[in-house]
């Protein structure tokens, strides 16, 4: 598999290591009332689709950036990648309001 | 039809034309006591052991593609009782005795064969592990023994011990470990299955679950709606469709396990080689050819088949310990979707449906595990309550912090 990298470019999937499903990057927030069934989710459960995946990639023989992909559990196709850094940030600017920061 | 040495003369003499058919190929009924999912080892398992053992009433088993065609006739078919922890031990020797006993339990030649199997040894950490888990396999009633380099080098003069990186120091064998025809074990159980009963539906795909007030009623399936009392998921890697289609988020992956055959060669390899350090595992077959594979692919896949850099890393490690394999020519590769679990260890539970019964998170080591899963599903189908082997394999354990994580890993499906 090719990972067009966004800064630098295609670069073979061998080069990166592989964590798994994009949503642990959203850790539940740990004073919640239901804090021990929301960590339990986040850790444990998996949606696991067969079809289109966002996922964690680290680029660990390259610059060791945190990549975002999104890639077809079928077919091995890789739809889109962006750095975890520009996803994270998103994120956050959308979550404000809901949730206290720590 | 029973099967003898008799028959087969009698058959050999007449050209072979009295052989009939193993199984009905069974058209679906409007409803059943109990539904199974999946004719898989597992399914087919279930279904005949809760025919033969339970007392079952109408039982069917859905399948989506022909039996056979999923993990159960794509693994290395090795068997094996070592495992280390209290929650897994107990189950794994409960199924290495229904192996013992299962072609004169199923009046069928699945060529179960207890070559032995040796897991390599290459530091003192790695020994005093193997020394452990030696000791819990022996208190669990399985063998275990445990032996330097000279004893390794007596049984596999040509592996390759001086090597700089992992020299081999010595081996952990069990020696009633060994191989299994896996085709023959589908076969096997699907006809025992049917010649009691069990309607076995093949090209019948679940695509929903009919389920009402927290009650399972049936299944929507590629060929109607069919009802039923109990329905018993037991789809291996597709674990997490499945019970998506019940709105249950699974600890599950799903991810490709690569494996490898090559041309016949002539006996060399008596028994199961595992080379934990490289990340390789090798038998040979009755045909001749070597049967290996190593590592997962790593990312969650349903494509079953895998890419050609783990190829390239099975090859390299397969060639550091033996030699030999150089000259070999591989035949064929494949691939299969595995159900790996957040610790490594399966289950085998009801749900929160009434009437929803899940069996899955084999990992790569469902197929031993295929008579004892079969056996302890049919019970917890009949009587709800988990048979004595199986109480660990709970849905909700990583909720209680009850894991059973043979490695240590943590919740990194890839890594067990
Ligand atoms: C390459 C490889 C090597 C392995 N080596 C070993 C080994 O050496 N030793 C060992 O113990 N284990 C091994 N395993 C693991 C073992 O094969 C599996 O854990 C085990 O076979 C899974 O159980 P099963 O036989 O029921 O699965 P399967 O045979 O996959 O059965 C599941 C069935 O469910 C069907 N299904 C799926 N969805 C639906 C639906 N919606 N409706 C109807 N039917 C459906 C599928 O078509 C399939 O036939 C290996 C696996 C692989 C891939």
């Amino acid at each position: 598999m090719i990972i067009n990298h966004p800064l630098l470019g295609p670069r073979d999937a061998q080069e990166f290591t592989y964590l798994g499903d994009a949503g642990l990057m959203n850790r539940p927030y740990w004073l919640s009332e239901t804090a021990l069934q929301q960590f339990h989710d986040y850790l444990y459960l998996r949606k696991n689709p067969a079809g289109e995946h966002r996922e964690l990639w680290f680029h660990e023989q390259g610059d060791r950036s945190w990549l975002v992909v999104t890639r077809n559990t079928t077919t091995h196709e890789i739809l889109r990648v962006e750095l975890a850094r520009d996803v994270a940030l998103a994120n956050k600017a959308a979550n404000t309001s809901q949730e206290p920061q720590q | 039809m029973r099967y003898s040495a008799f028959g087969l003369i009698k058959e050999a003499l007449s050209g072979h034309k009295g052989w009939r058919p193993q199984w009905r190929d069974a058209a679906p009924q409007a409803a059943y006591d109990y539904v199974i999912i999946g004719g898989g080892g597992h399914g087919l398992a279930t279904a005949y052991y809760l025919a033969k053992e339970f007392g079952g009433a109408r039982i069917a088993v859905l399948e989506k593609g022909w039996i056979g065609g999923g993990n159960v006739g794509r693994n290395t078919t090795i068997i094996r009782s070592n495992y280390l922890l209290d929650g897994n031990e107990p189950f794994y020797e409960f199924s290495l005795k229904l192996w013992e006993n299962l072609e004169q339990d199923l009046n069928y030649n699945a060529m179960v064969s207890q070559r032995g199997i040796l897991n390599l040894i290459h530091s003192d950490a790695q020994r005093d592990a193997a020394r452990r888990r030696g000791n819990a396999m022996i208190l669990n009633g399985s063998d275990a023994e445990l032996l330097d380099a000279d004893g390794v080098r007596a049984m596999y003069p040509f592996l390759n011990f001086d090597d700089a990186r992992f020299p081999i120091k010595g081996g952990l064998l069990h020696r009633r470990g060994g191989t299994v025809r896996h085709d023959a074990v589908a076969w096997g159980y699907a006809r025992g299955a049917d010649l009691r009963g069990v309607d076995i539906i093949q090209n019948c795909e679940v695509t929903g679950l009919r389920i009402e007030s927290g009650k399972v009623l049936g299944v929507e399936t590629s060929r109607g709606y069919i009802g039923a009392g109990k329905v018993g998921v037991s789809v291996a890697g597709n674990s997490s469709r499945l019970m998506a289609l019940a709105d249950m988020r699974l600890p599950i992956e799903s991810h490709v396990l690569q494996a490898f055959v090559s041309e016949g060669l002539k006996p060399f390899i008596p028994g199961v080689i595992t080379y934990g350090a490289g990340h390789f595992y090798c038998s040979q077959s009755d045909k001749g050819g070597l049967v290996f594979g190593g590592d997962i692919d790593m990312y969650n896949s349903y494509a079953q088949r895998g890419n050609l850099p783990v190829v390239e890393d099975v090859v390299e490690s397969g060639i550091s310990l033996i030699p030999a394999l150089g000259r070999a020519r591989l035949l064929r590769s494949w691939g299969g979707i595995m159900d790996m679990s957040m610790d490594g260890s399966p289950f085998i539970d009801k749900t929160h449906i009434e009437g929803l019964y899940f069996n899955g998170g084999w990992c790569y080591g469902g197929f031993k595990a295929t008579p004892a899963a079969g056996y302890c599903f049919a019970h917890l189908l009949k009587t709800d309550r988990p048979h004595e082997t199986a109480t660990a394999y709970r849905l909700d354990r990583f909720m209680s912090g009850h894991m059973i994580d043979e490695k240590g890993q943590g919740a990194q499906p890839n890594l067990h």
